[in-house]
């Protein structure tokens, strides 16, 4: 998997930019996994994702071949979602939540002929709670959350992708646990 | 032995335990703590239940035009690289379309040097300007081809006449023994071209057999 994509990175860097396609269909499910866990908004989630995808292509040449290339795209996303939770902007989205309504979002306002909002949340309950509570997490415990549990990096690689000592990948990692306990102990 | 209770130290072992990272020595300390103190049980269970939970959230895909977005999105290629790519996918067409290439060029070529008034050396033959005249009375005998110009036949010509961008008038008391041919468009004249071609072939190999 690793030299193929090597081998797309040569192919993109002769100035094929065809060969980025494929590389963007290895690694788009992750990608736009990671940005959706740290966002919990699929809109911003595929912004940024696309994002990432964009600016990989044009900063191309920075990549350093020894490094996998998914921890580098990693970087990328991340840094991206980070820079993204912490200037927050009111962005308004169809499917947040209006103010001072119980639960009812943007396409309640707008006449809908796909299935009601009722039928999706009763399946996808608990992964809704769950995404909520992992989005209230402080983002730089989130982040190594997301990455050891969800994109199953080890803390060597999780390391690599934030630029830090183990150690402080540690340290992230027991907190974040010890929040997500004591947010989920009571499902 | 006094059991351990839920000390920070214990909560510490667990989560090096979580992280594969327990050396022998703590994790008996653990299984010890866990063993003897229902809290340390429960506290443990809840941190593995938490991350249960969040490795349970289903994987989500990419929408389905990602891919399609993220390529519309980049800068553009170079020119020259997409068409080094079409040719080198492509080996077959290139050599064909290559060959048609020069092909046509040679044809045109010729086709542009092959503008003056010419015609076939005959003795009978009378020229007036452009045009070629086969004089009423004498008789021709062997092809006539004009090219760039008329032929007017009022005599006997025992062959066939071909005229190249120009008119023929046959008069009534003409006579051509072969065929008649008049060539206006260029795909008509490569035609001719190609006929002649393979005609002048097949007559040395003919002449190669004798």
């Amino acid at each position: 998997m690793e030299l193929l994509v090597k081998q797309r990175i040569k192919e993109v860097l002769k100035g094929d930019q065809s060969a980025y396609e494929e590389i963007v269909e290895i690694y788009k499910d992750k990608v736009f996994q990671l940005c959706f866990r740290m966002l919990g908004n699929r809109h911003e989630a595929e912004d940024m994702a696309q994002e990432a995808f964009v600016r990989a292509y044009v900063n191309i040449h920075t990549f350093n071949t020894n490094l996998k290339f998914s921890t580098w795209l990693y970087r990328i996303a991340t840094n991206l979602c980070i820079d993204r939770i912490r200037k927050k902007k009111p962005d308004y989205y169809l499917d947040a939540e209006v103010a001072g309504t119980d639960g009812l979002n943007m396409y309640s306002q707008i006449a809908s002929d796909i299935e009601s909002p009722e039928d999706q949340v009763e399946s996808l309950e608990l992964h809704d709670i769950i995404q909520r509570e992992i989005t209230k997490l402080p983002e730089k415990y989130r982040t190594v959350i997301v990455l050891k549990y969800i994109e199953e990096l080890s803390l060597k690689e999780i390391g690599k992708v934030l630029d830090m000592p183990i150690g402080t990948i540690k340290t992230r990692i027991h907190r974040g646990r010890e929040a997500l306990r004591k947010q989920l102990s009571n499902i | 032995m006094i059991p351990l209770k839920c000390t920070d130290e214990v909560i510490e072992y667990m989560h090096e335990y979580l992280d594969n990272d327990i050396s022998k020595e703590n994790e008996q300390k653990l299984r010890q703590a866990l063993q003897d103190c229902e809290d340390c049980r429960n506290y443990f269970n809840e941190l593995k239940k938490a991350i249960a939970f969040v490795q349970s959230t289903s994987h989500i895909e990419a929408p389905s035009n990602f891919t399609a977005s993220v390529m519309a999105k980049l800068p553009k290629e170079k020119k020259k690289v997409s068409v080094n790519r079409w040719l080198k996918h492509h080996p077959f067409l290139t050599a064909v379309s290559l060959f048609l290439v020069l092909m046509s060029g040679v044809l045109f070529s010729s086709w542009n040097t092959d503008h003056q008034f010419a015609f076939s050396k005959q003795p009978e033959l009378v020229v007036e300007n452009d045009t070629v005249i086969v004089p009423e009375g004498k008789v021709v005998t062997g092809d006539i081809v004009v090219r760039n110009g008329n032929i007017k036949i009022e005599g006997q010509v025992d062959g066939n006449v071909t005229v190249i961008n120009g008119d023929q008038f046959l008069a009534a008391a003409g006579e051509v023994t072969g065929d008649i041919e008049e060539i206006d468009q260029v795909f008509e004249w490569l035609w001719y071209q190609v006929k002649d071609t393979f005609t002048q072939m097949k007559n040395m190999i003919m002449k190669n057999k004798e």
